[in-house]
């Protein structure tokens, strides 16, 4: 009886040990795949993995196909994942050791990827394709160029032909500066229309704060700017025109809007700021509403205009990485670039696709030029929520929300999260 | 004789291990030890890359916690004010819950109502559809030229702008009674968040999730209600009756005693349901407008899987879990001093063996919950 009791707890004691085994494998389980993770030799077709955060359809074949394309010449495949929710769904990749081998990451996580050492830094060996200097500044952190831009989108003035007209406005009048933008605004004010309607947040406003000389971080992303005059100025510019009932944000029209798009689609607005994805939205959602594009008009410091951009990351614990950086050789050639282009809308990332691009489409041409000036996403690790805050007080400006106690908010917030 | 005895019991021993050992093994792999493992999580500055457990990560002793408490700075602005929001939701979706679900299991406990089994399918039907579903269903109701909105400017009444509109209840009232917009004497800081704000209630935003939530978790207690009402004994009603009993006398002083476990049950549900709340969230705005929907739970996501910093998110979690588990010993202390009047408590303490003959044992949970706890 003794013995057979002895024996039981011995089998007990075994499932337990092998349950703290399995679950211990699991938890150590990076550190198996460390080892390999160093450069492969690039012997022998391998299958690499894609995840993409993707527009719909037409983009999602459009990357199958560039990416069969190469995997065909190469003998090597690639497998196409369409992320729901790509932050979450490489955030889950990098903390169970197994990240996609390639991914779109936004300019402005950079410097989250890259601080947390997620990112493989492949920047040096694709550096001569030309991308355009401001893209590689945006995804340029602590000195290193991380990974090759996949196309960009720039702000510019969304003019409403049909209500500029109507309103006596001629060609010679499209604004080149904020006081030709005020006077327009106000001109194309009348009854249920309001002349602008903008986001309520950094990632429109911020244009007026960059024509005002100031940006959130310097250029070399080492000290937080934020109580630099020239951000209180575009925001009280923000102000001044909302006084005088010509400037809106989104949220405070009614009906309210969803975004800048929405509001320029349904007529509440004739003018927005908005980038070249409005092109999709109007021609699905609002085909019969005509639109011409301007580069914003210049403030006190010049022209200004954000930048949003992706790029091709490559993880670091990609086994693949050889094979990865081919791959995306492959998609940032100019001629894969313009197909991107004619499929989904995007514009090329390098300086001799966006001159072709620029001829192809003139009605772009606004957005096209954004690229030599435009000012990329705060790029920093940490930056989010700080951000997150600064724009949830931003869309108080609307209700007399105080410029200089946000700015000064966003000054303390921001040195602490550069400080880590 | 005795020895003998001894190896039967010990046999039973070894045997009811046996029996649970299946249990105990995969309720310590997939809860005791990851919490474990979190909770380590919490003490280290892990970003997510590689194992939190072999040489990379700092430990960092209770900085994340200090962090949430005693550091000025963003974090412990974002964190308190996730925790004053899901106050004054916890605050108005528990009682709102638990009195609606008690109503409604009296009117389809009913004997008189018609109809019965479809009014209970429709009131449970909520609680057995998608929280992401409902709440996307929500959005579109509430939206500003939406069917709310709609049917309040029938009655001539003109709607808020419900998802933007960032404005606290509470404030909104104090404006409605004269009291000055942040006034002198609410200025002192509590956790680095000024008085004035921590008085703000809920705002117009999470007004929505409320009734939301309330909407679909009500029919789930309903039912666990209605379990305890069926099995309420006939005789005390009747009993009752022949004292002459109002209706709502019976109702106060005879039905609800009798069904405080299940009271105890549900509200003790409804809390740790309403401080983890988070689906909701993550359709309806994720945080906006100016942060007042965000909960602990959804921030703690967020610091994890977008700012990578998994260690400040785990000690989220657990300030979370502490909070939760002292509101339910407070809460459990409440009903269970109610229930007996100090006089008689030690009677209620039966030798082991004898059957208590109080509460009326109700086959739900509840029962158990209580009993297991005494």
């Amino acid at each position: 009886m003794i013995s057979r009791t002895r024996r039981r707890s011995t089998a007990l004691a075994a499932i337990g040990t092998a349950g703290m085994l399995a679950l211990a494998a699991c938890g150590g389980g990076g550190g198996g795949f460390d080892s390999k993770a160093s450069q492969a030799a690039g012997k022998g077709p391998v299958k690499l993995q894609l995840m993409i955060a993707s527009s719909g359809d037409a983009e999602t074949n459009a990357v199958k196909a560039a990416t069969d394309a190469w995997a065909t010449k190469t003998g090597n495949s690639v497998e196409v994942i369409v992320a729901s929710d790509i932050g979450q769904q490489l955030g889950q990749g990098f903390a169970g050791g197994s990240p996609p081998d390639l991914f779109y990451t936004d300019a402005a996580r950079i410097g989250d990827f890259a601080k947390a050492g997620n990112l493989f830094a492949y920047g040096d060996q694709v550096k001569d394709e030309n991308f355009l200097p401001s893209l590689v500044q945006a995804f340029t952190y602590d000195g290193k160029f991380y990974c090759a831009p996949k196309d960009y989108s720039t702000l510019a003035l969304v003019i409403n032909t049909d209500l500029w007209t109507k309103a006596g406005l001629t060609d010679a009048d499209v604004p080149k500066d904020w006081a030709g933008l005020e006077t327009v605004a106000k001109k194309l004010t009348t009854g249920k229309v309001t002349g602008l309607v903008i986001g309520n947040d950094i990632n429109r406003g911020g244009a007026f704060m960059k024509q005002a000389g100031g940006w959130v971080v310097s250029d070399d992303g080492k000290t937080v700017t934020a109580d630099k005059p020239g951000n209180a100025a575009g925001m009280a510019e923000i102000q001044k025109m909302m006084k005088e009932g010509s400037l809106k944000f989104n949220t405070d029209t009614n009906p309210a809007a969803g975004w800048g798009g929405e509001a320029f689609g349904k007529g509440i607005t004739a003018m927005t700021i908005e980038g070249n994805w409005i092109h999709g939205a109007l021609s699905k959602d609002y085909p019969t509403v005509k639109a011409k594009f301007a580069e914003l008009p210049a403030g006190p410091a010049g022209k200004g205009t954000l930048l949003f951009s992706q790029c091709w990351g490559i993880a670091a614990k990609s086994t693949h990485q050889a094979q990865s950086v081919e791959l995306v050789k492959a998609l940032t050639a100019v001629d894969q670039q313009l197909a991107f282009a004619k499929a989904f809308g995007v514009m090329p990332s390098t300086q001799d696709g966006i001159a072709k691009f620029a001829t192809a489409y003139p009605g772009d041409a606004a957005f096209a030029a954004g690229g030599a000036y435009g000012q990329g996403p705060v790029n920093l690790p940490g930056f989010d929520p700080v951000l997150a805050a600064f724009n949830s007080k931003f869309a108080t400006l609307s209700k007399g929300g105080d410029p200089k106690a946000m700015l000064a908010d966003l000054q303390k917030n921001g040195t602490a999260a550069l400080a880590g | 004789m005795a020895g003998r005895k001894n190896n039967i019991h010990g046999r039973e021993g070894v045997a009811g291990w046996l029996f649970v050992s299946p249990v105990i093994v995969i309720l310590g792999l997939f809860l005791v030890i990851p919490i474990g493992m979190a909770l380590w999580v919490s003490f280290t500055d892990w970003n997510g890359n590689g194992s939190p457990f072999s040489g990379g990560p700092k430990v960092v002793g209770a900085d994340n916690y200090l962090s949430l408490f005693a550091k000025d700075g963003l974090t412990r602005a974002n964190f308190m004010q996730s925790i004053g929001n899901t106050f004054y939701y916890v605050l108005l979706v528990v009682p709102l819950q638990t009195i609606t679900a008690l109503l409604l299991a009296l009117v389809v406990n009913n004997k008189l109502l018609k109809g019965k089994s479809f009014f209970r399918t429709a009131f449970y039907f909520p609680s057995v559809t998608s929280s992401i579903a409902i709440s996307t269903v929500f959005l579109f109701l509430f939206q500003n030229t939406g069917a709310v909105n709609s049917l309040l400017k029938l009655v001539g009444i003109r709607g808020p702008q419900w998802f933007s509109d960032s404005r606290g209840l509470l404030h909104l009232l104090f404006g409605a009674v004269g009291v000055p917009e942040n006034p002198s004497w609410a200025q002192g800081q509590i956790f680095g968040r000024s008085a004035w704000d921590w008085l703000a209630g809920p705002s117009v935003a999470m007004c929505v999730i409320i009734i939301l939530v309330v909407w679909t978790t009500t029919g789930t207690f309903m039912l666990m209600f209605l379990a305890a009402l069926q099995n309420l004994p006939v005789d005390v009603d009747e009993a009752a009756a022949l004292d002459g009993v109002s209706p709502w006398q019976k109702l106060r002083l005879v039905t609800i005693p009798m069904l405080r476990p299940v009271i105890f049950l549900v509200t003790t549900l409804g809390l740790i349901g309403t401080w983890q709340v988070f689906d909701q969230i993550y359709v309806m705005g994720k945080g906006a407008p100016a942060g007042t929907t965000m909960t602990p739970a959804f921030l703690s996501y967020n610091q994890s899987f977008k700012s990578f910093k998994y260690g400040s998110g785990a000690a989220m979690a657990f300030v979370v879990f502490l909070i939760i588990v002292v509101l339910t010993w407070f809460q459990r202390r409440l009903l269970d001093e109610d229930r007996v009047p100090r006089r008689n408590r030690r009677r209620t303490n039966p030798p082991a063996g004898a059957v208590p003959p109080e509460p009326p044992l109700v086959p739900v949970p509840a029962a158990a919950l209580q009993e297991s706890h005494r």
